[in-house]
């Protein structure tokens, strides 16, 4: 690290700004913070952290506006979701694509009606209610989950050759929403949706936000897909060809089951940029994790310098936790495939 | 036996066997359902647009707006046009992308070339920017910057007493600086610039044509600069400094006077150029590891430094696989900065998806111009794109 002048100067550079920047961040989170009390404490000491909002507040951060007695069927849907997560991480997990299948396909409809509500016994939770971190799960799983089979029909589509009207339809749905951004997707839904349905057809809020993520998503992944379909040898479409496979065997049993393969990373990639978007809702008036923040901060009764920077530290640390082990994972991913494949 | 439907069913089995008829069918059937379902969407739009008494047009594009713009390049003020309320966010729209680009382009490939250093600590510091800045959203971002640290700078209030004159401030409005007033002969100062401009290009082309012919390198950015800059100083001393300053002024409350870039400006461009170069530092490093390493040592064995490898080897080759995914972001940054719209930077989204829509209540047309804007944007960068991966793919052997 020191074998030249120039390189020397460099590290001592480099070292002393890392140690300002790690030497003034763990003052401000840890040593000067403020770790209990009430926002008196933290007006008094404005140097460091003021822990306490984010102890305060952490339900709101976590359930919304969801009625308290009612949270455990929240816990229900995060503890089976991420019970999941845990289970499809190991990889000599028994039953890997079944869980993949029960999770994709079940309980998307399971959680929706047991948080939603109205049905059997369960009390009716409108999803003006729903908030904080749940509804950011709850929009970031919906868009991922509808946007895979209509990612991958777009994607056959668009490589359709065959069938000029259908390649045309996927062609400018796909270009027509990966070429807008996204807030004016959701303004779009916001206020033109009302407009196209019949009258008699009531969407709420959150409904018509998640249409705007389902549209928007969905031309991503076909993206996604499509890369996949392409990084795929064109011996693999003949051989099934050759064989006599009709087109949707052959997409079922040879392409799709090696295309996704190649996909997992790009998908993954795609899924964090679908839950960093989750963000924009606040924009239209839904209070997703960063909203409930963004409400408390502008809350006057929490009105000290030192809130905002924490509130905001909070959520960047929640965010970059969930984004960076996805990215570690789709590498992860992406490494063990490749070698793979250099093996041969 | 009657005849005709065992006719027509064989007919539609024929069809159906084999896989160009399949295909006919397939596109019928979707053709007839994406119709319909445009029919059924239209026809409740046309209901629902005469329930509500909305009459569909763009005649509201002359109506007067009503509303102020905090910002903006041209004309515009309370009595201003609907549709100057457009070409206004549009203009601020093109200025925050524009200067955005440029500062993440810069920033983004300082990152990526430290992140390749040689040396650990540079290397692993730009790693860290680049993994934090991806991982944490931009809107959060951008509110960070906008409430934890650029609203809370001191205002013109604290700064200034009542009737003071100031030249220069950023407070909590914006930049705030005295605005220049060209005077007669300043016409002149142009020319020279535009002379200078020429002038440059001419001495590039000279430079390019020399290094061609005879492999002699000539200076080349500090005549240019000399050109562009030096000579319209000097015109502008020459004719006597045409240029006056009307500075703000301390009023009771606020200033007078003065130009002002908003603040909501510099939270938006700060959080998009740091969130966007660290997109941009990635496709640098890959496109540089892409290049293979005998290029660089074939650099060094010819004597080059370290920068001029990088300089005159590396980056031209390695720009080639750099330029399309930089294009992508560069259109995302554009896309991107309609988030301007959760802190009120008068942008076009911000400005005519939401506030001109809210007060006509114009949904489809006005969703359909903004629309329209960012997809003309993208089209054209991709159909640029396209030509010029087509150029690069002659050039390939």
């Amino acid at each position: 690290m020191f074998f030249s002048f120039r390189n020397g100067i460099l590290s001592v550079a480099a070292a002393v700004f890392l140690f300002w920047i790690i030497s003034s961040l763990v003052n401000w989170f840890f040593l000067d913070a403020v770790w209990f009390g009430t926002i008196e404490d933290c007006r008094l000491h404005q140097d460091g952290a003021c822990w306490p909002f984010v102890g305060v507040r952490f339900s709101q951060f976590l359930y919304g506006f969801y009625p308290s007695a009612e949270r455990w069927r929240v816990n229900l849907v995060l503890g089976i979701f991420f019970g999941a997560i845990g289970l499809l991480v190991y990889e000599r997990m028994p039953y890997r694509s079944k869980i993949v299948i029960f999770m994709l396909c079940v309980f998307p409809l399971f959680a929706w009606f047991l948080l939603r509500g109205g049905v059997l016994w369960l009390a009716d939770v409108p999803t003006g209610r729903w908030g904080g971190f749940m509804l950011t799960l709850v929009l970031a799983s919906v868009s991922i989950v509808a946007s895979l089979p209509l990612g991958i029909l777009l994607a056959l589509g668009r490589r359709a050759n065959t069938l000029p009207f259908v390649k045309a339809f996927c062609v400018v749905f796909i270009e027509f929403w990966r070429g807008v951004p996204l807030i004016t997707v959701l303004f779009a839904t916001a206020f033109m949706l009302p407009l196209f349905m019949p009258a008699s057809v009531n969407f709420d809020q959150l409904l018509r936000a998640m249409v705007g993520f389902i549209l928007f998503s969905s031309a991503y992944m076909a993206e996604v897909v499509r890369g996949g379909l392409e990084g795929l040898d064109r011996g693999q479409y003949e051989a099934s060809d050759a064989l006599g496979m009709s087109y949707w065997q052959s997409r079922k049993r040879v392409i799709l089951p090696q295309a996704l393969k190649i996909m997992i990373p790009g998908i993954l990639l795609t899924i964090i940029g679908l839950f960093k978007d989750t963000t924009l809702v606040l924009i239209i008036g839904l209070l997703d994790f960063l909203g409930m923040i963004q409400a408390g901060i502008a809350d006057p009764r929490w009105g000290s310098p030192n809130v905002p920077f924490t509130g905001y530290a909070f959520a960047a640390l929640v965010y970059f936790c969930f984004c960076y082990s996805m990215s570690v994972y789709a590498r992860y991913i992406e490494k063990k495939y490749s070698e793979g494949r250099d093996r041969r | 036996m009657p005849p005709s439907p065992v006719h027509k069913t064989s007919y539609l089995r024929s069809l159906w066997a084999s896989r160009k008829g399949r295909g006919i069918i397939y596109q019928v059937l979707m053709f007839s359902f994406v119709t319909l379902l445009l029919l059924l969407l239209v026809s409740n739009a046309f209901y629902n647009m005469e329930q509500r008494g909305l009459k569909a047009g763009f005649g509201f594009l002359d109506r007067s707006a009503g509303f102020g713009i905090v910002q903006s390049l041209v004309d515009y003020d309370e009595t201003s046009s609907y549709g100057r309320a457009f070409v206004v966010g549009l203009l601020n729209t093109i200025l925050i992308a524009s200067i955005g680009i440029v500062l993440a382009t810069f920033l983004g490939f300082m990152i990526g070339i430290m992140r390749l250093s040689s040396n650990w600590l540079v290397s692993k510091i730009a790693t860290v920017y680049i993994e934090t800045f991806r991982n944490i959203p931009l809107l959060l971002q951008i509110l960070f910057w906008y409430v934890a640290i650029l609203k809370p700078l001191p205002s013109p209030l604290d700064l200034f007493a009542k009737g003071e004159s100031f030249s220069f401030s950023f407070n909590n409005r914006g930049l705030v600086f005295a605005t220049p007033v060209p005077q007669s002969g300043f016409s002149l100062v142009l020319w020279a610039l535009a002379v200078g401009v020429l002038l440059s290009v001419g001495w590039y082309l000279y430079v390019s044509w020399r290094r061609r012919i005879s492999g002699v390198h000539l200076p080349t950015m500090l005549p240019c600069f000399a050109f562009t800059l030096i000579l319209p100083a000097m015109v502008f001393v020459a004719v006597g400094s045409p240029l006056e300053f009307s500075l703000p002024v301390m009023a009771r409350f606020t200033y007078d006077g003065g130009t002002t870039i908003v603040i909501e400006f510099f939270a938006l461009l700060w959080a998009l150029v740091i969130y966007t170069s660290a997109f941009i530092a990635e496709i640098v490093r890959a496109g540089i590891q892409g290049i293979p390493y005998g290029q660089s040592e074939a650099a060094y064995s010819l004597g080059l430094k370290r920068s001029q490898t990088l300089k005159l080897v590396t980056i031209p080759q390695a720009l080639r696989i750099i330029i399309p995914p930089l294009t992508s972001q560069y259109l995302n940054l554009t896309k991107n900065s309609s988030l301007a719209a959760a802190i009120a930077y008068p942008d076009l989204v911000s400005v005519f998806a939401g506030t001109a829509l809210n007060q006509t209540g114009r949904a489809i047309e006005i969703m359909f111009m903004t629309l329209s804007v960012y997809l003309t944007l993208s089209l054209i960068t991709s159909f640029v794109m396209n030509i010029y991966q087509s150029r690069i793919r002659l050039v390939d052997r």
